[in-house]
């Protein structure tokens, strides 16, 4: 009974397929094969691993006498109820799909890059720095300045420690830690005294040619953080995808990150794919403190603490399993979430750092279904012994 | 002579598997006190895991096992040390940066007032070696001895701990001649002092020399157990080798073109730094198959390694297709015409976590057509794929599934598959069958033989006697980083390369007066 | 709080800086000698910080506080030890994942308990007292007034203001470190750690109990790392806990311990000279200011000294630096 208005349906569906433009199909394909690649990776590991770290968080919640569903309610409606608030999160969800490429880009190759933090940082900096020091230049040629400015900034940050250990072995985690610190109070420093912009605990602003569309401009609807940052960050999830798997520099990084001995044998040099791992990665993160200066704070300012974004990279790639599209998907959970901080703390009188514990809570039941898997992997692979 | 009383071990119809194999089918041990016990046995044919066994550091499926009369379980090391075993391993268990001392009382540690007695460590150590003869400094780095010492210690580690039992795990492979000569005299004169000895070996001569009893394994059961005396060393051969599956491959004559492969005078140094490969000299002609058969670790992996460019050689030179390829970069040696089926599939072969496609071109993911200035081609990489696992017979449902769940035959498949398409003038198979059934042995065999009709060179490695007679148009054998001896197929047969490949020179046989190879070099 | 001589006071900050690196790395070189790789340190500390002041603050002891810190880092590094050794999971994943646990935790609970944002403020909340080895050396009798009479004035002076009154963190902390050499290199327990961490088949085949020690390894660093958060929240003139004030303190203590090539002296005195660079720093603007190319240096930048100092003496030494070499992978008994 179905049969003919399926075959119909499916006719019209590629006569429209035929209507759209060339480029926009390859775009769309490529999207629809990344997201089905992801998939085929396993979805059920990160999502068990979210639900139950959401478990946790009701736990955490009733335990201090409060309501748990008041509480995700409140996370819910300011993340989607109405434009404003799915805007704002999306301003939030924006760099973090920038520091949760750069983290999952370096694990493709076996390393950490907890410098994400540090990255960022100087990619905010140097993108304003570009800005307000030549803000009389054309805006086509400024904004692909200051934004590959930042980027490479990140690079740069990533680069060092990634050639300390492609060269003499040292581990990145502690090296790439040690840049966060330093890139802390250097970019403060800067900004609090040869930068400082008069009346503002600040740098200059950049210009207002180069700074990005709100998207409530874009879209006519009451003015939140949400820019066309985002449409940057998707697009660099699919750069990462390519470079990945459609490159054979990508080939070589997931070739060591899998097995060093085997890549030697093949002939890759791995200790450059390191070192090229390290400095992409360093470079995504640069990307997303350039949008943010670009698109939300407008001028580097003095930071109190870590911004964050860093250190969430970390949690959103772990999600992601170190995909691409997973890492826009957790960029959004973790996004979400540190929209509605605020809410949760105001809505349902539970302190905002619950939001905290939940990511801690998921990370670590992401980490430890690596162990429930693992072990069965392990089970099916033993290896033969031999005398 | 002791014949009445009861056997200080009885290993029971002892079975152990692994997923893949039966490394121990039925084992029936027994041992008597005071003698010297010989597991003789090819690799993998399943002396390392009885022993283990009866160490405690594995399980056994099935079967029993009774010390001096009383069935017991052996649930670790810990409780083998009580019953009174000890084990020296054939890899040994010594932490390099501590002193000799300080391995021997390792978990047993004399103190004195709550911190460790080095003094007292070191007069224990002194004791030991004086009452057996076992000379040993207390005080030198397990970094800075001598392979003989290091052995010699983990003897006094079992005797410290009071073993009555000594196993002894190819306690010969890594001793000099005259080294070995001194651990026999020790063995003897540990019998002496009423100890019992299970020493598992594959060298024929010292089972006849140090030897009271032999006791055959292959292929994971008990083929024969005798007294030494009554038996020789071609019959321990023949045993050992044993006229198992028939390898018959369809062979035509070998018509050897120029030569490919030209190895001069090639030293090579293992992880330890002392010399593995020592002066080889070795050609490989377009259109024959060399093999080169030994004991593992004789040298035939530092060899490959080197020809290959992954090791370091320290002298000599490799000429491959007329160019001087040595020490160069591994894959300016694949692309002046080399392919390498590696001896470790899982480990350097494949990237396990990687699709069958990947895998397919690992050596040449960066060249057209699979690339183009650095851009993978995925179309291309699919269909080659597709090609090749269909040519080479590879078992699975799509190439875009992860190589890991392979089964191993198909690994290899894939490996072989990937090596010979790349169409090089010079194939190194090391060990290409390892691990492998019956039909996918066939199957990598065949090619071989094809591969070389099609006027190209192979150079086998392997260790299965069967298989290097089966395929090699010459044979070299390899013993302590020499070839020792070349034959060519026709007159080549396992009690000849047994022989060699033990370390006795060609020509003599058992009995008293056998000259060692290699000593007259 | 301390005045006079400028050397004086720059060799108080230094200890005083010192003491909780030190036994943070003293706990991390237990770990890693077992083969454990241990990134949580820094999250261990926060957590000891924030409990030891939380605590002091709700039952007004300070030692109570100590006690607290004490416990709960045990718990968390039990926690990073059953995921690593238990379940054989990724040991660095896992420190991370505790990192960021500690920090949601502790800035969670000190909302939902103190109702405070970034801060607790101890205010009158008793610290831990000051401990005067002076007063003690002092006070022996007979030797007391020997040394009064023949040493002159100031030089006690001196002494006393730069190690004889000092947070009680930094006389433990030395003689933690003194302890810990003597274990690790002098008894059967240290040989047995060390054997686990160099080759634990060999160990095994021996009769010694690898996750045992690879346990003990793990709590070692925990009631270490607890203790040193306590000592940055409650000792004499520390203000409490604050979001962010481990500050990079647990991975210094990592750099500090390859550095000292994984022996407890050896890291003490990588930690006494990232110690010496923070204090450098704390006293700059007001000891050194004197010296002509202080004038120089804005004293913003002096705080990047210690983060650079550790990034130098990393790459300058971890070539002849090698780890246990079984670190950072999982054992696993034959079946």
């Amino acid at each position: 009974m179905f049969k003919k208005p399926a075959k119909q349906l499916k006719e019209s569906l590629l006569k429209l397929w035929e209507l759209i433009p060339r480029w926009l199909r390859n775009i769309l394909s490529a999207a629809v094969r990344i997201v089905l690649d992801f998939w085929r990776e396993n979805l059920k590991v990160p999502v068990i691993a979210i639900i139950f770290g959401f478990l946790v968080g009701a736990l955490v919640i009733l335990a201090i006498g409060k309501n748990p569903l008041l509480a995700y309610m409140a996370i819910y409606k300011s993340v989607f109820s109405g434009m404003r608030n799915f805007s704002e999160t999306i301003a939030y969800v924006t760099p973090l799909i920038f520091t949760g490429l750069a983290v999952a880009f370096a694990f493709r190759c076996g390393l950490f890059n907890i410098g994400a933090e540090g990255q960022v940082i100087v990619g905010m900096f140097v993108t304003g720095y570009i800005g307000f020091t030549w803000p009389h230049l054309p805006p086509v040629i400024l904004l692909p300045l200051a934004v590959l400015g930042g980027a490479l900034a990140g690079a740069i940050w990533s680069g060092i420690p990634g050639l300390l250990k492609a060269r003499l072995g040292v581990h990145e985690v502690i090296n790439t830690i040690m840049m966060n610190h330093i890139a802390f109070y250097l970019v403060n420093w800067l900004v609090s005294d040869p930068f400082k912009a008069p009346n503002y605990q600040a740098t200059a602003p950049v210009p207002e040619s180069i700074r990005l569309t709100k998207l409530s401009d874009l879209f006519s609807f009451e003015p939140a953080s949400g820019h066309t940052g985002i449409f940057v960050a998707l697009a660099a999830a699919v750069i990462c995808y390519f470079i990945l798997w459609r490159t054979t520099l990508g080939f070589e990084i997931r070739a060591t990150g899998f097995n060093a001995g085997a890549s030697k044998y093949a002939g890759v040099n791995t200790s450059r794919s390191l070192f090229m791992a390290m400095v992409i990665s360093g470079a995504f993160a640069g990307l997303g403190g350039a949008l943010q200066t670009l698109g939300v704070r407008y001028r580097v300012w003095e930071m109190a603490a870590f911004p964050e974004f860093g250190f969430n990279g970390i949690a959103v790639a772990l999600i992601g399993k170190n995909h691409p599209a997973g890492v826009v998907l957790g960029a959004f959970l973790f996004g979400a979430l540190m929209r509605s901080d605020a809410a949760i703390q105001m809505q349902a009188d539970v302190p905002r750092q619950v939001v905290a514990i939940i990511q801690a809570a998921v990370i670590f039941f992401v980490a430890a279904d690596e162990i429930v898997r693992w072990l069965v992997a392990k089970r099916k692979r033993e290896v033969v012994v031999h005398d | 002579m002791q014949a009445q009383e009861t056997p200080v071990i009885q290993m029971r119809r002892i079975t152990k598997s692994f997923p893949g194999v039966v490394a121990n089918d039925r084992i029936d041990l027994t041992v008597r006190r005071g003698e010297i016990h010989a597991l003789l046995g090819e690799n993998g044919a399943g002396k390392t895991t009885l022993m283990n066994i009866l160490y405690g550091l594995y399980q056994p499926d099935e079967g029993d096992i009774y010390i001096r009369g009383r069935k017991v379980v052996i649930q670790g090391p810990g409780a083998a040390i009580e019953l009174g075993i000890g084990m020296v391993h054939q890899h040994f268990m010594l932490v390099e940066p501590f002193t000799v001392a300080e391995n021997l009382v390792l978990g047993k540690e004399p103190v004195r007032r709550g911190i460790l007695d080095q003094k007292r460590a070191g007069e224990i150590v002194r004791e030991l070696s004086q009452r057996y003869g076992l000379a040993v400094d207390p005080r030198a780095k397990i970094e800075d001895i001598s392979v003989g010492m290091q052995q010699r210690v983990e003897i006094l580690k079992a005797l410290y701990r009071g073993a009555e039992i000594l196993i002894m795990d190819e306690p010969t492979s890594v001793l000099t001649p005259q080294e070995t000569t001194e651990l026999i005299e020790v063995m003897r004169m540990l019998v002496r002092d009423g100890k019992t000895i299970i020493f598992i070996t594959h060298k024929l001569k010292e089972v006849m020399e140090a030897s009271d009893v032999v006791t055959v394994i292959r292929r994971g059961r008990v083929i024969d157990s005798l007294p030494t005396k009554d038996t020789t060393i071609d019959r321990l051969a023949a045993l050992m080798v044993g006229r198992d599956v028939q390898m018959v491959v369809d062979k035509t004559e070998a018509r050897p073109g120029r030569t490919v492969l030209d190895v001069r005078d090639l030293w090579v140094r293992d992880y330890r730094k002392t010399d593995a490969v020592k002066g080889i000299s070795l050609q490989v002609r377009a259109g024959e198959i060399v093999g080169i058969a030994g004991v593992d670790g004789n040298g035939q992996k530092e060899l490959v390694e080197a020809i290959t460019g992954l090791s370091r050689a320290e002298k000599g030179s490799v000429i491959l297709n007329g160019e001087d390829v040595t020490n160069k970069p591994p894959r300016r040696v694949t692309e002046t015409g080399l392919a390498h089926i590696p001896q470790d599939r899982q480990k350097r072969g494949l990237v396990l976590d990687f699709d069958l496609r990947e895998n397919l071109v690992l050596q040449s993911y960066y060249r057209h057509p699979f690339a183009d200035k650095g851009i993978l081609k995925p179309k291309e990489i699919d269909s080659y794929a597709r090609r090749l696992i269909k040519a080479f017979d590879v078992r699975t449902p799509g190439p875009e599934i992860s190589a890991r769940s392979l089964s191993g035959g198909n690994q290899q498949k894939l490996i072989v598959a990937r090596e010979i398409d790349r169409d090089p003038d010079l194939l190194i198979a090391a060990q290409p069958t390892r691990g492998l059934d019956v039909g996918a042995i066939e199957f990598v065999h065949r090619r071989l033989i094809r591969y070389r009709d099609s006027g190209k060179a192979v150079l086998l490695v392997s260790l299965e006697l069967d298989e290097i007679l089966a395929l090699s148009d010459r044979i070299l054998v390899i013993y302590e980083g020499r070839i020792v001896g070349e034959l060519g197929a026709g007159e080549a047969d396992e009690q000849k390369i047994g022989l060699l490949m033990a370390g006795i020179r060609h020509g003599e046989g058992g009995g008293g007066d056998v000259q060692k190879a290699g000593q007259t070099a | 709080m301390i005045e006079t001589t400028a050397l004086a006071a720059l060799i108080y900050y230094m200890l005083r800086n010192a003491a909780p690196l030190m036994l943070t790395a003293v706990g991390g070189t237990f770990t890693e000698r077992t083969g454990v790789i241990n990134i949580a340190l820094e999250g261990i500390m926060t957590v000891g910080a924030f409990f030891a002041a939380a605590v002091t603050m709700l039952t007004n002891n300070a030692w109570l506080g100590v006690l607290a810190s004490v416990v709960t880092g045990l718990i968390i590094s039990y926690l990073h030890g059953l995921v690593c050794i238990r379940f054989k999971a990724n040991q660095v994943v896992s420190g991370v994942a505790i990192n960021i646990l500690a920090a949601g935790l502790t800035s969670f609970l000190m909302k939902a308990i103190f109702g405070s944002g970034g801060q607790l403020i101890m205010g009158d909340a008793p610290r831990l007292p000051v401990w005067s080895l002076t007063k003690l050396i002092l006070g022996i009798p007979g030797l007391g007034r020997l040394i009064q009479a023949v040493i002159p004035e100031n030089w006690i002076r001196f002494f006393d203001e730069s190690i004889g009154s000092q947070v009680p963190g930094v006389y433990i902390a030395f003689i933690i470190v003194i302890i810990a050499q003597i274990i690790l290199f002098k008894t059967p327990l240290g040989l047995r750690i060390r054997a686990v961490g160099e080759h634990p088949r060999a160990a095994d085949t021996l009769g010694v109990n690898v996750p045992q020690m690879r346990y003990i390894g793990v709590l070692c660093s925990g009631l270490l790392a607890g203790f040193a958060g306590s000592i940055l929240s409650i000792s004499p003139g520390a203000s409490g806990f604050m979001v962010g004030m481990v500050a990079g303190r647990g991975f210094i203590a990592l750099a500090a311990m390859i550095f000292g090539k994984w022996t407890p002296v050896g890291a003490m005195g990588a930690c006494l000279l990232f110690g010496l660079s923070e204090a450098v720093r704390v006293s700059a603007s007001v000891i050194l200011r004197d010296l002509p190319w202080m004038q120089v240096i804005p004293s913003q930048l002096l705080a990047l000294l210690p983060y650079i100092v550790t990034m130098l003496a990393l790459a300058g030494f971890v070539g002849r630096s090698t780890p246990p070499a079984a670190s950072g992978i999982p054992y696993e008994s034959e079946q």
